[in-house]
């Protein structure tokens, strides 16, 4: 089948669908790859380069169009464009269905078959490759950070030079989400002292691990609405938010917002109150001036400078970085390609049965299928078996003693052992007794200095008690040579030291090189 | 020197060998817990020569003994690769199970000793037995275990039909020819019975090691070590020396808890394992796993995708195993890790408690490539972070890392405790092929939609992942 990527035809739009590297490996799942002229100039990718990849370059969109069984584009085509789209066409690309219902059924009309890369089932950790919304999201972070230092007139990070001491910038991020938890990232590089705040108290730990520093609203209340978005909350939570955000304000150079509830106007997080009340040449960077922005000032597309601050509502940072974020989207196009053509026979199949595809494919071959059931999520794992929660349970440095011997193999042990204490004592001669003494006192010696070897060194333990048991070899030296009394006349001296000697080797190759392989081994180990 | 000076010389050497065992409990004093036992070793032997059992005429010989002896030693100790250290421990092992009958043989014939009572010289005889007896085991089982894990001898496991049975058909001899050996009147009559015995127990040795499976070797080595201090413990009973009782028996129990520990970290009860017959690897654990085969499909990855997973993560862990000593990839991983620790990442390494085929193989092998022993963590302290790593990667194991022991209770390696590398965002397994491990299970990792195969030999592979970093 052929793939299709026409040049974006909406103002301001740099990205495009494919890349060349993508078309290489499109081309190997066994598609045939169509780009139009210029499709790719304004993200840095020249035609030649598409045609070096193995794509056909096609000089108009009305041709391309026409030519192509699958189109992959960016944005949700115009109506000028679902024109040109071919009958029973196939269709990848942004399309918003909640927002567009005459697109979508412009599209029906096509007897279209439409993915909506942004109705993927984002909960599905198998589809987190094909999510371009995050991918999406966290290049706006960057952005916006990036735009912020740009308006900033001041370093980022705090300095103490020559000329004088820099303090570093405080950043206020508002908002943890994918772009959130993006714009925390970059800020903390650059030096910034970073802040942010969510209503998810989840994302807490992220926040931290990224660099930031988690502001708490001082109000009991759980924000977490399913599917990774944030919910409304209560007035009384809403009026401990501001109070906070009022305090960031006064103490921010930069204040970065992507607070976005879907389906719902952006909400007002910073009043005109709060601008006012900020450092002169301090800046706000509102990610959702698309939704209205979450500042009272914001001019979403512009920047603009109230009460001394610059307030930018940039609606295209993620075109502003045209080739990072048209690499990333191939890309997720690209995993979606691979799911739908798991032969890599260049043929696709639009499985309905596959959860990931079904919540993508929002028209199919003319249909609507928008919304998608709901997901049946797996249930959470099963409390795991007492197998797997038993070996937790014994923690703590060495191997500890474990649980401590029931009563029952308690008493066994100690019957048993009794049992033979006595036997052992009813017939054995003092003589014996007394090594015997020796001997279990010393079973119990080597068992409490064993306990608490750490495993790391079992092997080095092993080759030193191996080199220890050629003790043996004070037998084979007290039989070597001694001093004879009347009763050994008839000993066969020349055998036993025969014996001996032989012994008294093997057991020597086993001292010197035991304790010296050991040594060898032990030097290794360093911190 | 005189008997009490020897008697004392042998108590502060018997202090320094507790001293030494002791030092090895963490790697800060393990050095100078090996220095305790050399000095102890030192201590005891220059008493014994020394002291009253030793006459003059003897120090030349004794002098030769050690001499070529500890020039083989030290020569060997010198040459052997750390991969190898499993073979080498193991004939070592042999050596001192040899020597304990040798020293039993000369001590049954030398005819200088005198019992005052009757129950005093059977004492001595049936110490002599059991002396000989567990030294023969000590002996033929560590040459086979020699043979197993040098690759001499295939690593299945032999199982002679009825071999319980063949077992304690052994044990039944080898008492009545006790009783034999204990009424017999003269050394000439003795003889006999205790050089039946003598084959009998050799052969039990070989065929105790031969049934026990690969993956059980870890286990097979601590107790042909705890074997080999028993040996030296009845010695010394046989002999009458408190400095051979002691040592042997702070060698044999340090062995058994060593087989004890090694037995728990496998979920596996010791008894069974010395019956043997685990590791088949052939029908028995395929069947037993019934309709729980793992599914789905396998996803290659290739050298140079892997480098990329390793230089854009901020987490990874390693997970070696048989597979990388067998590459000798270990210097390799730690070019690698030294790379990526450079580059910020923060690596470690997770290490099962049987990987290998000893007992603390993996971090042998690690020390000896340099690598700190402070990132080197073991299965309880690192499977928590699991979920918190990008990357983890598995050098050639495979049951230690199997979701089957936690998920499948029909699987034969059910309830033994693994790490959970599955969890970890992305997980690379690399490997010759698709091949099960020693247990003879499939591994439903291979199949888990966050797990890549690396195929290949290890070392091959990681000198290209390497290569592919440094690029």
């Amino acid at each position: 089948m052929r793939i299709g990527v026409p040049k974006e035809t909406a103002p301001g739009e740099k990205r495009v669908a494919t890349v060349p590297d993508v078309v290489e490996k499109l081309v190997k799942l066994g598609f045939s790859v169509a780009v139009q002229s210029g499709a790719g100039d304004a993200a840095n990718f020249a035609d030649d380069t598409y045609r070096a990849a193995g794509a056909e370059v096609l000089p108009t969109a009305a041709e391309l169009w026409a030519t192509s069984d699958i189109v992959f584009k960016v944005r949700a085509p115009s109506p000028e464009e679902v024109a040109l789209m071919r009958e029973g066409g196939t269709l990848i690309s942004f399309i918003w269905p909640a927002q567009n219902p005459e697109l979508m059924q412009q599209l029906a009309q096509r007897t279209a078959t439409v993915l909506a890369i942004d109705s993927l089932p984002r909960q599905l950790s198998r589809a987190q490759k094909m999510d371009a919304l995050t991918s999406m999201a966290g290049i706006s972070g960057y952005r916006a950070v990036i735009e912020a230092a740009n308006a900033f007139g001041r370093f980022f990070n705090g300095q103490i030079t020559a000329a004088g001491k820099i303090p570093p910038a405080k950043v206020f991020i508002a908002g943890a989400g994918v772009a959130g938890l993006a714009a925390i990232g970059t800020a903390a590089n650059l030096g910034a002292i970073v802040r942010a705040n969510d209503t998810r108290a989840e994302v807490a730990d992220q926040v931290v691990s990224l660099g930031g520093e988690f502001v708490k609203v001082d109000y009991e209340e759980e924000g977490s609405g399913g599917g990774g978005y944030a919910k409304v909350m209560s007035e009384g939570f809403q009026q401990a938010q501001r109070e906070m955000y009022a305090q960031q304000a006064k103490d921010a150079d930069i204040i970065i917002t992507t607070a976005l509830i879907p389906g719902k106007p952006a909400p007002k997080l910073i009043t005109a109150e709060m601008v006012r009340s900020m450092k002169p040449g301090s800046v706000i960077v509102d990610m959702a001036g698309e939704q209205g922005g979450n500042c009272e000032l914001t001019v979403p597309g512009e920047a603009v400078v109230r009460h001394g601050v610059t307030i930018i509502g940039y609606t295209d940072l993620v075109s502003r970085l045209a080739k990072q974020s048209s690499t990333l989207y191939s890309t997720n196009l690209l995993r979606v390609t691979e799911e739908l053509c798991k032969t890599k026979d260049g043929v696709i199949d639009v499985n309905m049965d596959d959860d990931a595809i079904r919540g993508l494919t929002v028209i199919k071959e003319g249909n609507v299928t928008w919304p998608p059931p709901p997901l049946k999520l797996p249930a959470p794992p099963p409390a795991k078996p007492a197998a797997a929660a038993a070996p937790a349970a014994k923690k703590g440095h060495g191997h500890g003693a474990g649980e401590p011997m029931s009563a029952k193999s308690l008493a066994i042990v100690f019957g048993v052992g009794a049992v033979l204490f006595l036997l052992v004592g009813l017939y054995a001669p003092a003589s014996f007794l007394s090594h015997f003494t020796v001997f279990v006192l010393a079973c119990f010696v080597g068992y409490m200095v064993v306990w608490n070897v750490t495993p790391s060194l079992h092997t080095p333990l092993m080759s030193v008690t191996n080199a220890i048991s050629s003790i043996i070899a004070i037998g084979a030296l007290v039989q070597v040579a001694p001093p004879l009394t009347d009763a050994g006349a008839d000993r066969p001296n020349v055998l036993i030291l025969g014996l001996a000697v032989v012994a008294l080797a093997l057991t020597a190759v086993n001292m010197f090189g035991g304790f010296a392989v050991t040594r060898r081994m032990l030097a290794m180990f360093r911190k | 020197m005189t008997s009490s000076l020897a008697t004392v010389s042998y108590i502060g050497a018997t202090i320094l060998f507790i001293l030494s065992l002791g030092g090895l409990a963490n790697p800060e004093t393990a050095r100078r817990g090996n220095l305790f036992g050399i000095v102890g070793m030192t201590i005891a032997v220059l008493a014994t020569i020394l002291g009253p059992r030793v006459t003059p005429a003897g120090i030349p010989w004794i002098i030769g003994a050690l001499v070529v002896g500890g020039t083989i030693g030290l020569v060997a100790a010198k040459k052997v690769q750390m991969t190898q250290m499993p073979e080498l421990v193991a004939l070592m092992h042999s050596l001192v199970g040899l020597a304990a009958c040798l020293v039993g043989f000369a001590s049954y014939i030398d005819t200088s000793t005198v019992f005052p009572t009757a129950a005093e010289k059977s004492i001595h005889e049936v110490e002599i037995y059991i002396g000989i007896l567990i030294g023969a085991v000590t002996f033929s089982g560590s040459i086979i275990a020699f043979g197993k894990l040098s690759g001499k001898i295939g690593g299945k496991p032999l199982l002679l039909p009825g071999r319980h049975w063949l077992n304690l058909a052994g044990l039944l001899i080898v008492i009545w020819f006790g009783r034999v050996f204990l009424n017999a009147h003269d050394i000439g009559d003795g003889m006999l019975p205790l050089l039946i015995m003598t084959v009998i127990a050799l052969l039990f040795g070989v065929h105790m090691v031969m049934a026990i499976g690969g993956a059980d070797m870890p286990v097979v080595v601590s107790m042909l070590n705890s074997y080999s201090g028993w040996a030296a413990a009845a010695t010394g009973f046989m002999l009458s020396n408190d400095l051979l009782i002691v040592v042997g028996a702070l060698v044999g129990s340090s062995g058994a808890i060593l087989s004890y520990i090694m037995c728990r970290a496998m979920n596996r009860n010791f008894i069974s394992v010395i019956a043997g017959g685990f590791g088949t690897g052939g029908g028995a654990p395929a069947a037993a796993a019934g309709g729980a085969q793992p599914a789905g499909e396998v996803a290659p990855i290739a050298a140079l995708e892997t480098a990329e997973l390793l230089r854009e993560a901020k987490n990874v862990i390693i997970v070696p195993g048989y597979g990388m000593a067998v590459a000798q990839a270990q210097h390799t991983v730690y070019e690698i890790t030294k790379f990526l620790r450079e580059k910020g990442v923060n690596v470690r390494f997770g290490i099962h408690p049987v990987a290998g085929r000893m007992p603390g193989h993996m971090n042998v092998l690690l020390a000896e490539a340099k690598v700190p022993y402070d990132i080197v963590m073991e299965m309880d302290e690192i499977n928590e972070d699991f979920p918190k790593t990008d990357v983890t990667m598995v050098i050639g194991a495979n049951d230690i890392v199997n979701p089957a022991a936690q998920d499948d209770p029909g699987s034969p390696i059910a309830g033994m405790p693994v790490l959970e590398v599955w969890k970890a965002k992305t997980s690379i397994v690399m490997k010759r092929s698709m091949a099960s491990g020693y247990a003879g299970v499939d591994n439903p990792l291979f199949y888990k939609d966050n797990n890549r195969m690396l195929f290949g030999d290890a070392k091959k592979m990681l000198d290209e992942v390497l290569a592919a970093l440094r690029a």
